[in-house]
């Protein structure tokens, strides 16, 4: 680490660059940010994205790449910035990750590249999703530039779901020759992304676009379709001839905590609070139909320790709550969600309440939530996760005073698929069983991927099972060997 | 896009369309539903299919006006098209030889229950079937419902038509003139379906209810439409929507349904004012259709 790499663009002696500081992202100032919907990070400038690109220490061995699900050469992106070549930088980033400007905002950075960072021993790592972000949406300033078309190979293939998997195989198999067709059980296209992250966090437009750039490349869309409802996987590969089908359907199913009192008014799954908001636009009531429950004022709670949780809670507080309190039965040192949300959260205003749990919900005549009974907690031996098990303090428990609870305790996968696909190998938790290579499933010419494996994970690994699969099924297709 | 190819009023406030939807109309069974969005600003609804026709690619729905989603769809004429129609939903209704079936359909209910009651003849039960209405306008389907019935009973609650009375006092008669009821099916208000529900308990009568909690999108997702069934949640759009009426927790049903009444009432008195301010129904949407 004592010269500058051959051949890189960027001028100044390593021990200069861990000089320079992590630059900031610009932000809406919470006070702001927590009355409105739209998006809290504003992105890096150019300056700004070439400043922090210096900081890149160009390590021969990089483990930020290798720490990445779809291995995004970071370094090389990272250099192309420092050259001012954004474009080139984004078709870098393309090679690998279809989807950059989405995962820039959302993914775990803190547990991939940049938690892997050489940087970060010493100063603080280098901001790669701030950077991934910059080039994706200056790309998309800039206009897509058209993919050169590829000679079509008479093959056809059904994607199930258009989270990010299956827009992932989507889009790799296009590039590939191959016809592709996504249906989607929704109206709106995208999965999580659309329905679950909130607009303050992940704009729509970015998905639409994304959607609208892979429309030019030739993929279909089909919305309103339920597999296994709909139509069958059976009659995918049978009557409408497709060669082969990916299904990316996630894990889709809410979860709820079996005490009493889930059923009262104001208590509300993570899923319905968000989908309510981000697909359906309750927020803009009255100008979109669909209704929520007017917040303002009123002590709202989340469940939960995980992105859900916080998107759920953070949008609460941009409802118009009075209180937003995360109530978490673990401590702080286990919450699942990105560590930047959490700060951010925290920023807002939102209370954390660790180490509690509700037992009971409370309403009064008419069926009306009016508080959660909970119960504190303290960390006892390792469970099966590795984390430490909260057990309940005995005669701990007190009345939070509550209009509105959110439960974010998780999901699970959605059955309609695997009941109605005969042969189709599940484990015992109700996932698809496919090969961790090949994504292959039990099934032969159906292949699956993302949360409907793994159970609820995260976009980058849910595109790189789609990346995986795309690999396979071309490869599927072109030998024809199972 | 989804083609509205034919509608029609049924009664007042009670319409019937034909849509074309051939995904869909290949694969309804009776007892199933779709979820519909009219327009971009919409909300998702649910609402039972009535009938349909693989071979011409068309379903059938029977839509009372209720709130302005509803209000907006019976505006609506060939012609016009719907969104986003998305289905078949819900488990199919349990068809088989039972015996003797008590069809009971209350207002648009009536139309819910017809699909059932006719594969429930084909399957070779004796379906005897209980329409109620308000009064004589209200009563839909009469034709139909006598086409797939053995015996066809109707009652008004003004005594306009045929008799006064509600359907339970069909049922209870049924029930004291000893025939022998190995099932009743019951569609239509909540308060019909929990007094059917409460009467045949007694004798032990075997009752399926059709509940209609508040959706949004119809796969399992949201849980939004959950209902207490035995003390225990589940999922109506799923797992349902026809329950074991015996084990359905009403009042529970009745409360969920009334968690948006505020927004609800606004959305329709401002849709109306619209309407009457002599705008044409798609000028009384955000952003037109
Ligand atoms: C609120 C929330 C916040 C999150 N925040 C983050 C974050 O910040 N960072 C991060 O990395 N991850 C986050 N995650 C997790 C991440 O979104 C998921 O891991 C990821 O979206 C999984 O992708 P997928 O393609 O497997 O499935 P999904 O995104 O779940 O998409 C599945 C799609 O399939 C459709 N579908 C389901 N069944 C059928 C059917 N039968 N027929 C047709 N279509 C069907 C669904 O409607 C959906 O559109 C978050 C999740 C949630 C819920
Ligand atoms: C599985 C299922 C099948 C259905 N099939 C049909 C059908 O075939 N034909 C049909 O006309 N309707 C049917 N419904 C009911 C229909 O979905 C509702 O009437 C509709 O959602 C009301 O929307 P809206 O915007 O017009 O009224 P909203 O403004 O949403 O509601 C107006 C008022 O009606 C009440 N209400 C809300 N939802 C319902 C409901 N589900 N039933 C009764 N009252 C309600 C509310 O409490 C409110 O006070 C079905 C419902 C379910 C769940
Ligand atoms: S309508 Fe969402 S789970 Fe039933």
């Amino acid at each position: 680490m004592s010269s500058t790499a051959q051949n890189s663009p960027n001028p100044l002696p390593l021990r200069d660059r861990m000089k320079i500081p992590r630059q900031p992202m610009p932000e809406q100032a919470p006070e702001v940010r927590a009355h409105n919907y739209a998006e809290v990070n504003l992105g890096y400038s150019p300056e700004l994205a070439k400043q922090e690109a210096l900081r890149c220490l160009e390590c021969e061995k990089a483990t930020c790449s290798q720490n990445c699900p779809v291995g995004v050469d970071v370094k090389s992106f990272v250099e192309l910035i420092v050259a001012g070549d954004f474009l080139a930088a984004a078709a870098k980033i393309r090679e690998d990750n279809v989807l950059p400007a989405i995962t820039g905002r959302v993914c775990p950075q803190e547990d991939h590249c940049e938690g892997n960072c050489k940087l970060g021993r010493k100063v603080k790592p280098l901001g790669v999703g701030y950077l991934e972000r910059f080039v994706a949406d200056y790309e998309q300033r800039m206009g897509f530039h058209a993919m050169p078309k590829v000679a079509p190979t008479g093959k056809k293939v059904a994607v199930v779901g258009s989270g990010p998997s299956g827009l992932t195989v989507a889009g790799d198999l296009i590039q590939k020759g191959h016809k592709v067709r996504v249906f989607e059980a929704l109206h709106e296209l995208g999965g999580v992304l659309v329905y679950g992250i909130p607009e303050f966090r992940l704009p729509k437009q970015i998905i639409r676009e994304q959607v609208d750039y892979m429309r030019k490349m030739g993929v279909e869309f089909e919305t309103d379709v339920v597999v296994g409802r709909t139509v069958t996987i059976d009659e995918l590969m049978g009557e409408e001839g497709y060669d082969a089908v990916y299904i990316g359907t996630g894990a889709g199913l809410p979860q709820f905590m079996g005490i009493p009192g889930e059923h009262f008014n104001g208590v509300y799954s993570a899923n319905e609070f968000l989908t309510r908001i981000n697909l359906m636009k309750a927020y803009k009531f009255p100008d979109y139909d669909e209704p929520m429950l007017d917040l303002h004022g009123k002590d709202v709670a989340v469940i939960g320790g995980g992105n859900t949780a916080l998107d759920a809670i953070r949008s609460a507080l941009r409802l118009g709550a009075r209180k937003a309190y995360v109530l978490y039965r673990r401590s702080e040192a286990e919450m699942p969600a990105r560590a930047e949300e959490a700060h951010h959260a925290r920023q807002e205003g939102i209370e954390f309440h660790m180490l509690t749990a509700p037992v009971e919900f409370i309403a009064n005549e008419k069926g009306w939530l009016t508080a959660a009974r909970c119960v504190r907690m303290e960390l006892g031996e390792p469970d099966a996760s590795g984390r430490r098990k909260p057990v309940p303090i005995k005669g701990s428990e007190f009345n939070l005073p509550l209009s509105v609870a959110v439960i974010a305790i998780g999901t699970t996968a959605n059955p309609i698929v695997q009941s109605t696909t005969p042969g189709l190998g599940t484990n015992k938790r109700g996932y698809i069983q496919a090969d961790e290579q090949n994504q292959r499933t039990t099934r032969q010419g159906v292949f699956a991927g993302g949360d409907i494996v793994t159970g609820s994970a995260t976009v980058i690994l849910a595109m790189g099972a789609g990346r995986r699969a795309a690999r396979s099924i071309h490869e599927y297709l072109t030998s024809g060997q199972w | 896009m989804f083609k509205i190819l034919e509608a029609k009023f049924l009664a007042p406030g009670i319409k019937r369309f034909v849509l074309e939807a051939p995904r869909i109309a290949r694969k309804q069974k009776p007892g199933q539903f779709v979820i519909l969005r009219i327009y971009e600003e919409g909300e998702r609804i649910p609402v039972t299919i009535e009938n349909s026709d693989p071979e011409r690619g068309t379903l059938n729905i029977v839509v009372q006006s209720i709130g302005k989603t509803t209000h907006l769809l019976n505006s609506l004429n060939a012609g016009d098209s719907i969104l986003d129609v998305v289905g078949p939903l819900g488990k199919p209704s349990e068809i088989e030889k039972f015996g003797t079936v008590v069809v009971v359909g209350g207002g648009v209910g009536t139309a819910m229950a017809y699909p059932t009651a006719a594969a429930l003849k084909r399957a070779g039960n004796r379906v005897i079937s209980i329409v109620g209405a308000r009064n004589k306008e209200l009563v839909i389907l009469e034709r139909e419902m006598r086409e797939v019935s053995d015996e066809l009973l109707i009652t008004t609650d003004d005594g306009s038509y045929v008799e006064k009375g509600f359907v339970t006092d069909k049922l209870r008669q049924l029930m004291q003139n000893g025939t022998k009821i190995d099932l009743v099916l019951a569609v239509g208000p909540i308060v019909m379906m929990k007094a059917v529900s409460e009467m045949t308990r007694k004798d032990g009568i075997r009752t399926m209810v059709s509940l209609n909690p508040i959706m949004i999108d119809g796969t399992g997702m949201c849980g939004g439409c959950r209902v207490l069934i035995d003390g225990k949640s589940e999922f109506a759009c799923v797992d349902g929507p026809e329950f074991d009426a015996h084990k359905v927790n009403f009042e529970v049903l009745v409360q969920r349904n009334s968690m948006y009444r505020d927004a609800e009432q606004k959305s329709l008195t401002d849709f109306k004012e619209c309407q009457h301010a002599a705008q044409p129904a798609e000028a009384c949407v955000p952003g037109g259709r």
